[in-house]
């Protein structure tokens, strides 16, 4: 056999691997409920029937679309705000050890227990389910920033200050170094502002996913209700894999970046 | 001691107390709560969901890590359904079981999911991370498999868990929380709802305060629990080198 034929083959295999088990669950489920008339685990078939009828139509515009707005809105904040003030605390020592304690405590404190406070103190309204996410989200990007910029090599560090480096060029140095960190934090804080997206929409609003779910559930309209919950596993998943691809881009240059997720703290 | 006076001043100047009570208000209604019985019994029920969900996701969790991560064909069939399934959140269980189960086992199962995650990823990448030439040596000093699992993989996998245990402690107490604001189910994520529905603005911030501070006493003790586990490695450590 030819030596690009084996490779083909090989690929083949391995393609086989990855989607055999998926597509045999899938399989499964299908066949093990096409006769189910238990109301609360309705057919496989029923369910991605009323996907299509459901998803692919105004309310996708009515409840994904604010879902992802509020998502994306209270990430970028969370984003941006975490980078910041990761960048200043990893730098400064003194505010370090200021910040310390009410960080720690910031950190240990659930996420969804901010929801409860923020619809005392702020009310219900788009801007609480905003500031819900982008609360939720900050602190594993502020943290894992703040260690990155820590961590930055002495060596790195000294040379540019040798090379008379200055200001942004210094910066982003710093950013550069700790920008692997930066990531492994936003991958935490993804999954947690997915998460507080959910509750807060359940919780306290008229629109979005979580809401939309928990009204299915409320009138017993089943196969909408799982057509929710597996849209919401999707999204969940093609978010994760969409800042998987970002992460691989900026990062290219990370030589330790071999597909492997480090453990973060 | 600087935040909470920040805190102090914030809250008394730009906020109405009805909406921020000042710290001054909130810490002794949180000092009368740690005499309550109902606080304690609140804090002990969720305490035990969490609890009961890790331990069900830490046996699950290193059971499957192990048995897919030891062999390598099976980890190649099973990994894309794994990282497909790994980022759903688990909170879409609540709507989907709520008719199924009730409320305090969908919250246990919540906290499981989730850590269940956690602790199947770490060990697995733990598994891949076993010394080849510690692997060999094993074999060549003719080692069973059994054997092998004990004294090089399991070793290996170790602060992995640490690592785990350390995540979990702060997955499993949200969540736990969650199943309580949520669907009201019996602990102080219910009784931090019940206190917000009943507008006890005061109330509802001192457990707040205390839920953080339960927060804080978990971390420090899974770290402790961390370092006494490890503590033939905490020296290669980085972290407890700086």
């Amino acid at each position: 056999m030819s030596g690009r034929g084996r490779t083909a083959l090989r690929g083949l295999a391995a393609l086989g691997a990855a989607l055999g088990l998926p597509l045999a669950l899938l399989a499964l489920w299908w066949v093990a409920s096409e006769d189910s008339t238990h109301v609360y685990l309705p057919p496989l078939r029923d369910i991605l029937e009323a996907f299509g009828r459901v998803w692919f139509s105004e309310t996708f515009v009515g409840d994904v679309v604010p879902s992802l707005r509020r998502l994306g809105i209270g990430l970028g904040i969370a984003f941006v705000l975490g980078v910041t003030g990761g960048y200043l605390l990893g730098r400064s020592p003194l505010l370090r050890g200021l910040a310390s304690p009410a960080l720690a405590y910031a950190r240990a404190l659930p996420p969804p227990v901010i929801i409860p406070v923020l619809l005392v103190a702020v009310g219900i309204g788009e801007t609480t389910k905003i500031v819900v996410i982008a609360l939720g989200a900050l602190w594993p990007i502020l943290l894992n920033t703040c260690d990155g910029v820590r961590d930055v090599d002495e060596v790195a560090r000294e040379t540019a200050a040798a090379y008379r480096l200055t200001g942004w060029t210094r910066r982003r140095l710093v950013l550069r170094a700790a920008s692997p960190r930066v990531f492994a934090g936003l991958r935490q804080a993804l999954g947690l502002a997915i998460i507080l997206m959910v509750v807060s929409e359940m919780l306290m609003s008229t629109d979005g996913l979580g809401f939309t779910i928990v009204q299915f559930q409320r009138s017993f309209a089943l196969p909408e209700m799982w057509s929710g919950v597996l849209l919401l596993g999707v999204l969940g998943f093609v978010l994760a894999k969409l800042l998987e691809l970002v992460e691989r881009h900026a990062l290219r240059w990370h030589r330790g970046m071999t597909g492997r997720q480090e453990s973060s703290t | 001691m600087g935040t909470a006076i920040l805190y102090e001043v914030v809250a008394r100047v730009f906020f109405d107390p009805r909406h921020v009570p000042p710290l001054s208000d909130t810490l002794p209604e949180a000092v009368g709560l740690l005499g309550d019985p109902v606080f304690w019994t609140a804090t002990w029920r969720t305490l035990l969901a969490a609890g009961t969900g890790v331990g069900i996701a830490a046996v699950a969790g290193i059971g499957l890590g192990f048995g897919i991560g030891s062999v390598p064909r099976l980890l190649r069939v099973v990994s894309s359904t794994l990282d497909f399934l790994r980022p759903i959140p688990s909170i879409v269980l609540i709507p989907a079981l709520v008719f199924l189960l009730d409320i305090t086992q969908i919250t246990v199962l919540l906290v499981a999911v989730s850590c269940f995650w956690i602790v199947v990823f770490q060990v697995l990448y733990g598994v891949r991370d076993v010394d080849p030439v510690a692997m060999e040596t094993a074999r060549c000093f003719r080692m069973g498999r059994l054997a092998r699992t004990v004294h090089v993989t399991w070793p290996t996998v170790l602060p992995y868990l640490g690592t785990a245990l350390r995540l979990v402690v702060s997955v499993a107490l949200a969540l736990a929380l969650t199943g309580g604001l949520v669907m009201g189910a019996a602990g102080l994520g219910e009784l931090i709802w019940r206190s917000q529905e009943a507008g006890d603005v005061t109330g509802m911030y001192a457990l707040v305060l205390l839920t953080g501070g339960l927060g804080v006493g978990l971390d420090l003790l899974a770290r402790l629990a961390e370092r006494r586990l490890l503590h033939w490695h905490v020296a290669t450590r980085p972290e407890a080198a700086r």
